[in-house]
């Protein structure tokens, strides 16, 4: 297992470079620098500060200069200085990495809490009331966009029933985690119980739960144990492949509520062509794609041994 | 006789009631919200030059000068008194002898000195240098060929020479809040851009980067504080504004043309609304490059075939004021007797005959998505101008591509939102004929009798004739018409009823000096 885990972390360095190139690529091609951003409010900005800020900044350089410089740096862990703040972006990265593994965290947890025992009893009883509402739930849920999700869950608990604040961090209360969350969460929610739902009716007609159930053995054992063990599989896969797709949703969820994740750090850096932000803030989130990803792969053989690891 | 005393005494009565409702209450927090992004670009002000910041700005630094909305001009700050040499270029100014910056020392003209020779350093590009640049002296400290700012001289400890190169009010340069006022001995320490020290009402507490800044009141400050903090958080959704703010969980909010509709109309809140002319000119500009444009007559086609009245009102909601010529209406120089380019589309179709262009012609209009001076108005104004037969192509860019593509004068026409005030002298100076098209020229205007008027007025000492003659020279820009003038921002924010002291600030409204409010014992925050 730990030649498979070394081998799909080195699996992942192609797909750091090619994403590293992408973004560097991308991001220096698309009209508009932070200098030519300046002054987008109307306000006159001095053409000579501009001047001096392309100089300090580099913006002048040659593309491949700039590359160099930018890959030279990347190799040291350095993500550069950002144009903005002149802060280092891996210290703006560091305070904002921990709101928002917060608020995915907690949106995977009330996802799954919800999402795959309401697949697992709608598989069980195909047809039945509880199925029909998981499903339209299911649909519902994967169809709304969160910034209105998130407004009226403002609109219902904060202002209607103020059970909890409608913005805000706090000092990273429960409270202030909880409306985010739920918007962030429930688009996956409906994901995982649609998939559990799918991959648990397909499992319970195959043959081994056939066989189990011939053998005399329990429904109760039969579902956990043959069937729940096998549907995990593609559960866990759907886990982390919406782990790395909420870090980035949650770009939305955090500017609605004003949470100081990452996701708000992107949206104004990208406003502000901010680019040493931009890419570091989407290195950091591919990299915890490919990190969550790489631990599902290994996961993969706790939950079923016939996994071999060649 | 009783009767009449019993009056007397309830009348006394409610006076004192009446002043002691109106008695600053000492204490409290007051919420205020971001709404311009969801971060706040630097902790660092002389690099901003966004609105954002200057709203944490105005609670922690301090400049030299500030602009008093009562009075609608520009008085000191730190600057107690000045003193103006006959040539008009050197000032004298008294620095206050009771400013305290937070970590306990006294200002010095020192710090004064360091904090312009800062926005002028060589090697960094500070935003403010575009004020300090007015020293004598201090273009060469930018280039690198000198050390000191030869225009500052420190006579004491707290009396200063400042020679500029021109001759003008330096408070309309040191107003603006990136030549706010550093310590001298801690401005340039890794710590200062993490935990800002200045001469504010209110010290640096914490910053949640994407969501707020929190500061509590100074104590030392040379003026009376009421609040004991200020929260301001960072809020740029107005959807997600406005619940907060009908929740009580913010007490200013700053409103968008849809909402300012909405709490116009909501007997709960319409009284809680503050509103100001900001300094702002929506306008089209036209390029003179692009043939039609040259002539003057189809510009001002261009004003009387459209309908700015019917757009103001349905499109902007009547938050914003019909635009009449360039300088806004708070402006000292703003003409009150001109009236507005009457939509008249016959008039308009009779001045594109008489410009050789009866049938009308095709241009491209760059724009952004901007609700109050983008997109959405540029699709109302299309079939006003396809009846007197001028065709649009729209030509749609983001937001922050927009200022690059006018100053590298990449257009036909563009639709902005551009500062006018509140120095009307400067506003002007960019439409003489020697302004770069980049400095803020962008209509590439060029007009002798312009010019005349502004060499003219840049000799003027006595304020009323400086102000008759720009106002002369805001006449030549409505007869030119290089620009359709669209309207004035009407900034409109809502306050709770708990807050008192709010100042409507035509330069920015949401930049409020925070001393000046206080909260009511009626604030939910204890």
């Amino acid at each position: 297992m730990l030649l498979f885990t070394l081998r799909r972390l080195l699996q992942t360095i192609p797909t750091i470079i090619a994403v590293v190139l992408v973004i560097f690529t991308l991001f220096s091609v698309i009209p508009g620098s932070f200098v030519s951003t300046l002054g987008d409010d109307g306000r006159t900005v001095d053409p000579l500060v501009m001047e001096r800020m392309r100089k300090e900044l580099g913006l002048d350089d040659p593309l491949h200069t700039r590359l160099a410089t930018y890959l030279g740096n990347l190799a040291v862990g350095d993500f550069g200085t950002s144009f903005r703040t002149r802060e280092p972006v891996t210290t703006m990265i560091a305070k904002r990495m921990w709101p928002t593994l917060q608020l995915v965290f907690a949106a995977m947890l009330f996802a799954m809490a919800i999402g795959i025992p309401l697949g697992f009893v709608a598989a069980l009883k195909p047809g039945s009331l509880i199925d029909s509402a998981s499903i339209v739930g299911a649909v519902s849920g994967l169809a709304l966009p969160k910034f209105w999700l998130g407004l009226m869950l403002m609109y219902l608990f904060a202002l209607k029933l103020k059970w909890m604040p409608s913005f805000g961090y706090g000092d990273g209360d429960l409270k202030y985690l909880v409306l985010p969350a739920v918007t962030l969460g429930v688009s996956p929610m409906a994901l995982f119980a649609r998939t559990t739902r799918a991959a648990v009716l397909e499992i319970m007609n195959a043959d081994f739960v056939r066989t189990a159930r011939s053998k005399g053995m329990s429904e109760t054992r039969v579902v956990t144990w043959h069937v729940m063990r096998n549907a995990m599989v593609l559960i866990v896969t759907t886990i982390g492949l919406q782990f790395g797709g909420l870090m980035g949703q949650a770009v939305v969820v955090e500017k609605l509520f004003s949470w100081p994740g990452l996701g708000s750090l992107l949206v104004d850096s990208v406003v502000q062509r901010d680019i040493p932000a931009v890419q570091g803030t989407i290195l950091v989130i591919v990299l915890c794609f490919l990190a969550v990803n790489t631990f599902i792969d290994v996961l993969y053989g706790v939950i079923d041994p016939r996994i071999k690891y060649a | 006789m009783m009767k009449r005393s019993a009056l007397a005494v309830a009348f006394v009565l409610g006076l004192v009631g009446a002043a002691e409702a109106q008695t600053p209450r000492k204490g409290g927090t007051l919420r205020m919200t971001a709404p311009y992004g969801s971060s706040f670009s630097a902790l660092d002000i002389h690099t901003s030059v966004r609105a954002q910041d200057g709203i944490w700005a105005k609670a922690i630094h301090r400049t030299l000068f500030n602009w008093d909305s009562d009075k609608n001009a520009i008085v000191g700050e730190l600057v107690k008194s000045i003193t103006t040499s006959a040539d008009g270029l050197t000032h004298t100014l008294k620095l206050r002898d009771d400013a305290v910056f937070h970590h306990g020392r006294k200002l010095s003209a020192d710090d004064v000195i360091y904090s312009m020779t800062r926005l002028m350093d060589a090697k960094k590009a500070y935003a403010g240098a575009r004020w300090a640049r007015f020293i004598k002296g201090a273009a060469d400290v930018e280039k690198g060929t000198a050390q000191e700012i030869t225009g500052l001289k420190k006579i004491d400890d707290v009396t200063l020479e400042m020679t500029l190169t021109e001759k003008t009010n330096p408070g309309f340069y040191f107003y603006n809040d990136n030549t706010a006022i550093y310590p001298k001995e801690l401005a340039d320490t890794p710590e200062f851009l993490q935990k800002p020290i200045g001469l504010g009402p209110f010290k640096f507490v914490e910053h949640v980067p994407g969501s707020r800044i929190v500061a509590d009141r100074f104590d030392k400050f040379y003026k009376p504080v009421y609040l004991d903090k200020v929260i301001v958080a960072i809020m740029g959704e107005a959807p997600a504004r406005d619940i907060a703010f009908r929740n009580k969980e913010v007490d200013l909010s700053i409103l968008g043309p849809v909402q300012y509709v909405a709490y116009s109309e909501d007997a709960a809140l319409k009284d809680g609304i503050i509103e100001v002319a900001e300094v702002f000119t929506r306008n089209m500009g036209m390029n003179p490059a692009f043939k039609p444009f040259s002539d003057k007559r189809v510009r001002q086609a261009i004003n009387h075939a459209i309908d700015t009245d019917l757009i103001v009102k349905r499109l902007s909601r009547n938050k914003a004021y019909r635009a009449v010529s360039w300088l806004p209406l708070t402006s000292p120089a703003f003409d009150k007797d001109r009236k507005p380019y009457a939509f008249d589309q016959d008039k308009a179709k009779k001045l594109l005959e008489e410009a050789g262009y009866k049938d009308g012609f095709e241009f491209e209009w760059t724009t952004s998505q901007n609700e109050s001076w983008g997109l959405p108005i540029v699709e109302a104004v299309i079939p006003m101008l396809a009846k007197v037969g001028i065709k649009v192509k729209v030509k749609q860019i983001e937001a922050a591509v927009l200022a690059d593509t006018v100053r590298k004068n990449d257009f036909q026409a563009y639709i902005w939102s551009n500062q006018t005030g509140p120095d009307a002298m400067a506003v002007m100076n960019c439409f003489y004929s020697t302004m770069p098209q980049t400095n803020c020229n962008y209509v590439s205007f060029k007009n002798a009798a312009y010019d005349k008027v502004i060499d003219e007025a840049r000799l003027a000492t006595d304020p009323a004739k400086l102000n008759a003659l720009l106002k002369q020279a805001d006449g030549i820009l409505y007869e030119e018409a290089h620009v359709w003038f669209f309207n004035y921002n009407k900034a409109a924010m809502a306050f709770q009823p708990w807050v008192k002291g709010l100042q409507a600030n035509a330069t920015e409204l949401t930049h409020q000096y925070p001393e000046y409010i206080w909260v009511t014992d009626a604030s939910p925050v204890k």
